[in-house]
């Protein structure tokens, strides 16, 4: 059965069953690098997208109950980034993914779509958060490699970045 | 000939009489390849092509020289999130006077890399490194001698910066190496004789340096395992009893009813022997159908304790003694002590779990397969597939991709054997994705550990006997699906490092006169599958011990910090110990002199794994009322001789600090008689954002001694600094971990 998905704002279709999980419709068909198995049991933050600009677990949510919404993925944060903030080109990498970098957060960095995903919804929402906050918005998602505190510094220098300071 | 072939065989002449101080060196088989080239010959030499490993000692096995002027290394680590990818061609840029961003490295082949052995016990630049310095200053020695062919001025007179080769006196006289042997190969030997660099005279090793993975991985660009894809595969699941039973049992199938499968499109089901496994066109169907087939599993044979029995199972199970390590007479020296102190420790089974579970990929012919897997070795990843599927190891060609940390002997082989066997059984490729419940569930888990040990000191404070005995069992040889698919009885490996006692660990650090260390050895077929687990059984190791040396430094009223000083002769375990009392802030004073009605206390303990020197300070809260422990702050200090790059040395200590706080806080495989009961993040949780101490990570840098591993060392000392803190916060020894809840409010109405 074909349904139409928006997905980083282009239209695309599905053929999946309806009740086939997001996850597998995003990485398996239109062949997305950002969202990712983990645990496929809405645990671990590593299949994480935005619905609608919040934060959902992919693996659990439905094909069927997303038709009507703009998803976005690792992939397009640059795009809806550049839409929050009033840009008219998107930026190779948002002010977050740039912060990543300049920590050296990453290790394996498989953790890191929902990382990203995941800490993009709270810039977003507030653009100034506390360390509590920051713990507090991320503490459903793992990192086995123990990155937690680059990962908290990165969030903390993006902010910074976005609010118009050191970059 | 084809004009490459052309080209190649006149650039070889070219390489014959440039290279005129390198004859020695020059192989005899690139000899006659360059008289007489034919296009099969030269088709055998495309990288790939042939099956591995290939020849260590000549240089086109480690190295290309692009015609851009970028070098490719040819490695035999693999990343796995540790920095592998900018540490060791860090090093061969070193080696050749490249800058960083003239290098790249290929992911490992069995067609193409080099064998350097399996990445692990931290080995990846402690002997990864060696082996790539010297293709490197082997690679520089010949670009040398080519330039001064084709400048004309010794070899002295020459200078190179970023691949650039100039005369020193005659600014004019350039050449790149890109022009010298570009996009060609060098076809020489190594001659044993390249000098390597003075680590006085290093640029690059010993300097920060980003990265060269971060930018990808966090746009979504990199390719992880998980992405790998084959055309025309299916997707397919194993199909097993969730959680694993005791390692002799195995799992045997009683029924199998395919019809329960039925209404799914394209499922298959793949059998052999009690491996099953499902394949499908697409993934969620594969996913269904795994959760759907329906199969009847015989029960065990061999009932794992409940988890509150495994200690006393532990205790009551027959063992296999011996006497590690024996110097002096430890029973007389303890009986002579002034001070004695005795403690017994009990420590869980903890597992791997790698964030994303393990998959592979795999291409199985009638005379050839393809595997694309995240082994930390694939040269035994192509021995274990190849027996498993009946071809020669020759036919089989196993490629690396990364996938997330894996911390040790994860499932990546049972993974890559399941793939192989399901391509088999289906007559297709498939992509083999195990569960989240697969990879807890039959994780090579690390094994569980009872300590008990003595130690004495005289009313100086110098330790003068020390006795410790370990009871655990050793690692499962036999990969799962291995033993599923063929009946394989259950083997272990031999008792040796890793899986024993530790010296260096237990008593290691300090001068004792007298020392004995005992293993007693479980049966391995008796209890969960296990494997190298990082900073194996160390956690253990030094949590028991350290807090033995503890309580000896209590018992005298001296600071441990100070005790432990008096007890050491070694500089390295001396360098650790003040980095990490320094980076504490750590001002002198007995242990649990300030309990009441205080709950935060601070610890101090030392430790390794087979090599480096770990230290670590820790600060923690203790809430008396409920039990539940808070590690506010945690410093870890690493002398891992040479250090290539820092700032990846700073995150791996930084990482390993924080999966310490998960192991001593959380990490237990929950175990019933029916099996393992732990098979996600909510039955196994481990540490979060929430958890996380402040971290201070030390690298004690020695640039002029060997580089000796930095992926785990620190845990141990962490493990023991967190014990340390618990008595010294309540005035009560813990002799367990994980410390939750329960076990704290016991330890403090003991
Ligand atoms: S894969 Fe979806 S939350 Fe873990
Ligand atoms: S970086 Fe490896 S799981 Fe987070």
């Amino acid at each position: 059965m074909a349904q139409t998905l928006i997905v980083n704002g282009e239209a695309r279709e599905s053929d999946s069953d309806p009740d086939t999980p997001l996850l597998y419709v995003l990485a398996d068909e239109l062949g997305l690098k950002g969202p990712r198995f983990g645990c496929g049991l809405a645990q671990c933050g590593s299949c994480s997208v935005l619905v609608d600009g919040v934060e959902v677990r992919s693996c659990v949510t439905p094909v069927a109950a997303v038709t009507n919404a703009r998803i976005t993925t690792l992939e397009g944060l640059p795009g809806l980034y550049a839409e929050q903030a009033g840009l008219t080109d998107a930026p190779e990498l948002t002010p977050l993914q740039q912060a990543m970098i300049d920590e050296q957060a990453v290790q394996c960095g498989y953790c890191y779509n929902g990382m990203i995903v995941k800490a993009s919804e709270l810039l977003a929402a507030n653009p100034d958060p506390s360390d509590a906050q920051i713990v507090d918005h991320m503490n459903g998602h793992l990192c086995r490699c123990g990155t937690y505190p680059r990962i908290v510094a990165a969030v903390r220098r993006a902010a910074r970045a976005m609010n118009g300071g050191a970059q | 000939m084809s004009a490459r072939d052309v080209r190649a065989a006149f650039d070889r002449r070219f390489v014959l009489k440039a290279g005129g101080a390198l004859v020695i060196g020059f192989p005899l088989a690139g000899r006659a390849l360059a008289q007489g080239a034919d296009a099969a010959v030269a088709e055998n030499l495309v990288r790939g092509a042939q099956a591995g490993p290939p020849d260590a000692e000549q240089i086109d096995t480690w190295l290309a020289i692009n015609a851009d002027n970028s070098a490719t290394l040819y490695m035999g680590y693999a990343e796995l999130g540790q920095g592998t990818t900018t540490a060791l061609p860090m090093v061969a840029a070193e080696e050749l006077d490249l800058e960083i961003g003239q290098i790249d490295s290929v992911q490992l082949d069995t067609n193409i890399t080099p064998y350097q052995g399996g990445t692990y016990s931290s080995a990846s630049i402690a002997r990864g490194a060696p082996g790539v310095r010297r293709a490197a200053a082997e690679a520089r020695q010949a670009l040398l001698a080519m330039a001064s062919e084709f400048l004309a001025e010794p070899v002295e007179n020459l200078s190179v910066e970023g691949g650039v080769v100039s005369a020193v006196n005659a600014p004019a006289k350039v050449v790149t190496y890109g022009e010298l042997v570009g996009g060609r190969r060098f076809d020489l030997a190594f001659t044993g004789a390249a000098p390597v660099k003075d680590p006085a005279d290093y640029r690059l090793v010993g300097a920060r340096a980003a990265r060269k993975d971060m930018r990808a991985k966090v746009t979504g660009d990199y390719a992880y395992m998980q992405h790998e894809r084959m055309d025309g595969m299916l997707h397919a699941r194993i199909v097993r009893p969730r959680g694993q039973r005791a390692y002799g049992d195995g799992a045997r199938v009683v029924s199998l009813d395919e019809s329960s499968i039925a209404g799914i499109p394209g499922a298959r089901v793949l059998r052999q022997g009690d491996f099953i496994a499902v394949a499908a066109p697409r993934e969620w169907d594969a996913v269904r159908a795994a959760q759907m087939l329906a199969v009847e599993w015989a029960a065990p044979e061999r009932p794992l304790p409940d988890s509150a029995d495994l200690f006393a199972r532990i205790r009551e199970s027959a063992t296999d003694d011996a006497v590690i390590e024996e110097r002096g007479d430890a029973d007389a020296a303890l009986s002579d002590a002034a001070f004695t102190a005795s403690f017994s420790s009990e420590c869980p089974y903890q597992i791997h779990a790698p964030f994303a579970p393990n998959c592979a990929t795999a291409d199985v012919r009638a005379d050839s397969a393809r595997i694309v897997c995240s082994s930390q070795d694939i040269y035994a990843t192509r021995r274990g597939v190849a027996a498993l599927i009946g071809l020669a190891e020759e036919q089989v060609r196993v490629q690396y991709r990364e996938g997330s940390g894996t911390y040790g002997k994860s499932c990546y082989d049972d993974c890559a054997q399941a793939a192989a066997l399901a391509s088999q059984l289906a007559g297709a490729p498939v992509r083999m994705q195990f569960m989240r419940w697969d990879e807890h569930g039959w994780d090579y888990c690390g094994p569980p550990h009872i300590g008990e040990v003595r130690i004495g000191a005289d009313a100086d404070g110098r330790i003068t006997g020390y006795a410790y005995d370990g009871w655990q069992h050793t690692w499962s040889f036999v990969e799962t699906t291995q033993q599923l698919a063929t009946g394989a009885p259950a083997a272990g490996w031999p008792t040796g490092a890793s899986r024993s006692v530790n010296p260096l660990v237990c008593g290691g650090m300090y001068s004792i006169p007298a020392l004995r260390l005992t293993d007693h050895m479980l049966k391995v077929e008796d209890w969960l599958r296990a494997g190298w687990l990082r900073s194996p059984l160390d956690l253990a190791f030094a949590f028991t011990s350290e807090q033995a040396v503890d309580d000896l430094a209590y018992q005298l009223g001296m600071d441990p910090v100070e005790f432990r000083r008096r007890n050491i002769a070694d500089d390295r375990w001396l360098g650790v110990l003040e980095a990490a009392a320094e980076a504490f802030g750590w001002e002198p004073r007995p242990a649990a002199d300030r309990v009441q009605p205080v709950v935060t206390g601070r610890g101090i303990g030392l430790g390794t794994h087979l090599a480096s020197w770990g230290g670590a300070a820790a600060e923690i809260a203790v809430n008396r009322s409920t039990g539940r422990v808070r590690i506010i702050r945690l410093v870890g200090a690493l002398d891992a001789g040479c250090v290539v790059n820092p700032a990846i040395v700073e995150a791996q200590i930084t990482g390993q600090l924080v999966q310490t706080v998960g192991r001593m806080l959380h990490e237990e495989v929950q175990l019933t008689p029916g099996g393992a009961a732990s098979l996600d993040w909510a039955s196994y949780p481990v540490a979060r954002f929430a958890d996380t101490p402040q971290i201070t990570p030390v690298v004690v840098q020695r640039i002029d001694e060997p580089c000796s591993g930095a992926g785990e060392e620190t845990m141990a000392a962490a493990a023991a600094a967190i014990g340390n803190a618990f008595f010294d916060a309540t005035g009560k020894r813990i002799s367990s971990f994980p410390m939750t809840q329960n076990r704290v409010l016991t330890a403090l109405n003991a």
